[in-house]
């Protein structure tokens, strides 16, 4: 994939299907490559790369201040956010930072011109790395409310470094994966060989769908019995990426936050596969679909 | 009405198993799933009636009038969500506008205006139990707007129920937020990875700036026992009374696969989930 920057997001429609242990060791195999974590609620990616020379910078959002001074109690802003986050009460303009949206039209049509804005610092964006990957993540405050301006941020860092870039996805199908799927080249949709599996699947499977985005399945957790989430990806022609099989030693290495494909010479090559058959199919989609 | 919250953080350490566990052990007559994004609860509590549907609007949507629009510019440049784009003439990106009205109070000429849009579906079922839950629409915001609604309408429709489940959303963002709120205890699920500890502590934290009282279990605890000791030292240490630990089990996943609870077969996870209901129940009693 010489000179292509390809963008790879990795997604499910919820947590611990293995979502980060495939973008987390696609990255690593990849070489050159850039990880970025948008999982910025629950961000787990950097406990494995364990990234070195770590810089770190706030994210911040602007929020109302008031000037006591120049405020009449008009309550015209009051009136215009639609978020609820302003009361005037006892004579003083009250701001509700965690339901702030920051749109800035409260400071923008106060006739006094009263209100001003203040940054308030909401996360950090950690950039570091690890053997030679460029590992991002986003790590949003406890007790904030939303992580979209965090995603926005990271993902900037997709276009500025290497070849391939592997965005590991927040669980669902909110605003937050779209965010983080909008730019995206290649979907991978991990699924678990269960009736939540399919559920989950279902529903991500519908997001890549509505953004027409080109996207295969890797199914994790694989098992002898029947697997639900394989017998969907059949009845809907969905072409699966590759199979993990349920397997105790992944299992240890990765909940001892280790990365596999550096720990074990099978894992190496399940993934060394799975990157092969995600480039192929790229390069297939950029043939057909210029 | 007394309410028992279950949250993990993170999605997949058996959250939602356990709530299943937990409404049929306790016999609940009121319950809810205020995870909207990936709602799964029902697919576990089987519904004989259908559910009393209804529109969910979250925050309307600017719309732009090409006839009208002077192409000032205005909209586009004070539009902080990055929702205006031009380019055979102005439009927005329903997917990325947040409702602020900003756009429709700028433009000169009146071309903006802010519509409602659906943004996910309400679903309540009221038999002799009131089951609550929704589901978002793809794409869209303000979550924690419906999940507050979710809990709205599962209190109005079981008045009498002196006590109520909740199956949490993920995360620590605005779902939970708005899932922790007026609940009387949290049973947090933890998972024994350094991750899962991660999760947990973050969604502790969280728990903490509301006020809620909390109680920890692990799940999967056999998967990695030295981390899972480091769980239960980490409760001790932080003073939260620490319910037990569910083993991994097979037979738990072929359980769920066929649609019903862990409890329902004699299986090891089953036993060890009653144990940690009876310790949560009493705890939520004192
Ligand atoms: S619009 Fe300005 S003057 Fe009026 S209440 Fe708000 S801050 Fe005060
Ligand atoms: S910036 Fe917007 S959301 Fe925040 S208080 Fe002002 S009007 Fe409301
Ligand atoms: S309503 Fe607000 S977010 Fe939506 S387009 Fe207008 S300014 Fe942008
Ligand atoms: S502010 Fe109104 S007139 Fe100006 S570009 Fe926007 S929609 Fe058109």
């Amino acid at each position: 994939m010489e000179g292509t920057k390809i963008k790879i997001a990795v997604l499910s429609g919820k947590g611990g299907t293995g979502k980060t242990l495939v973008a987390v060791n696609l990255a690593a195999i990849a070489k050159n490559s850039v990880y970025i974590d948008c999982d910025v609620e629950e961000p787990n990616g950097h406990l494995f790369f364990k990234p070195e020379q770590l810089k770190r910078h706030d994210i911040s959002v602007k929020i109302p201040v008031v000037d006591e001074k120049l405020c009449t109690g008009c309550r015209s802003c009051v009136a215009f956010c639609k978020f609820n986050a302003l009361a005037y009460i006892n004579h003083k303009l009250m701001v509700f930072d965690e339901i702030c949206h920051s749109c800035g039209g409260c400071s923008l049509f106060c006739p006094e011109k009263a209100l001003s804005e203040r940054e308030k610092v909401i996360g950090v964006v950690q950039n570091g790395k690890s053997e030679d990957v460029r590992v991002i993540s986003g790590i949003m405050n406890v007790g904030e409310t939303s992580g979209v301006p965090i995603i926005k941020e990271i993902l900037k860092y997709a276009n500025e470094y290497q070849d391939i870039t592997v965005i590991d996805c927040p669980p669902g199908s909110a605003c937050t994966v779209m965010e983080s799927i909008k730019d995206a080249d290649y979907c991978i949709l991990v699924a678990e060989p269960t009736l939540f599996g399919v559920h989950n699947l279902n529903m991500v499977h519908d997001l890549v769908t509505l953004f027409n985005k080109p996207y295969g399945v890797v199914l994790n957790k694989c098992v002898q019995s029947e697997n639900p989430a394989e017998t969907y990806c059949t009845e809907k022609n969905i072409n699966v990426l590759g199979k993990i099989l349920f397997d105790n030693e992944l299992g240890t290495i990765n909940s001892n936050g280790l990365i596999a494909i550096r720990q074990s010479d099978k894992y190496f090559d399940v993934f060394n596969q799975l990157l092969h058959k995600v480039s192929e199919e790229v390069q297939h989609e950029t043939v057909v679909n210029p | 009405m007394k309410q028992l919250l279950i949250l993990s953080g993170k999605g997949g350490t058996g959250k939602t198993t356990m709530a299943t566990a937990f409404i049929k052990l306790s016999s609940a007559t009121a319950y809810a799933d205020c995870d909207v994004d990936a709602p799964n609860l029902h697919l576990l509590m089987h519904q004989s009636a259908k559910a009393i549907e209804s529109d969910y609007f979250g925050m309307p949507k600017a719309e732009i009038n090409s006839q009208i629009c002077v192409q000032c510019d205005l909209c586009r440049e004070n539009c902080r969500f990055d929702a205006i784009n031009f380019d055979d003439g102005y439009h927005v990106d329903p997917f990325v506008c947040e409702g602020c009205g900003v756009c429709e109070e700028l433009c000169p000429v009146g071309a903006v205006s802010l519509k409602p849009e659906k943004a996910g579906d309400l679903m309540l079922y009221k038999e002799d139990v009131v089951f609550s839950r929704a589901q978002l629409k793809m794409g869209s915001g303000t979550s924690g707007m419906l999940v507050t609604e979710v809990k709205k309408s599962m209190k109005s429709a079981a008045e009498d129920a002196e006590f109520a489940i909740i199956d949490g959303s993920p995360g620590i963002g605005c779902p939970v937020i708005a899932s922790l709120s007026g609940v009387d205890m949290v049973l947090i699920v933890a998972e024994p990875s350094i991750s899962g500890i991660r999760d947990m502590e973050r969604i502790i934290e969280t728990a903490r700036k509301f006020q809620a009282r909390i109680a920890v279990c692990t799940n999967k605890f056999d998967t990695n026992i030295e981390i899972a000791e480091s769980i239960e030292a980490f409760c001790k240490k932080n003073n939260l009374p620490f319910v037990g630990r569910v083993p991994f089990d097979l037979e738990a996943v072929e359980a769920i696969n066929k649609g019903n609870s862990i409890i329902d077969s004699d299986s090891t996870s089953g036993f060890a989930t009653r144990v940690v209901y009876k310790r949560t129940m009493e705890l939520l009693s004192k």
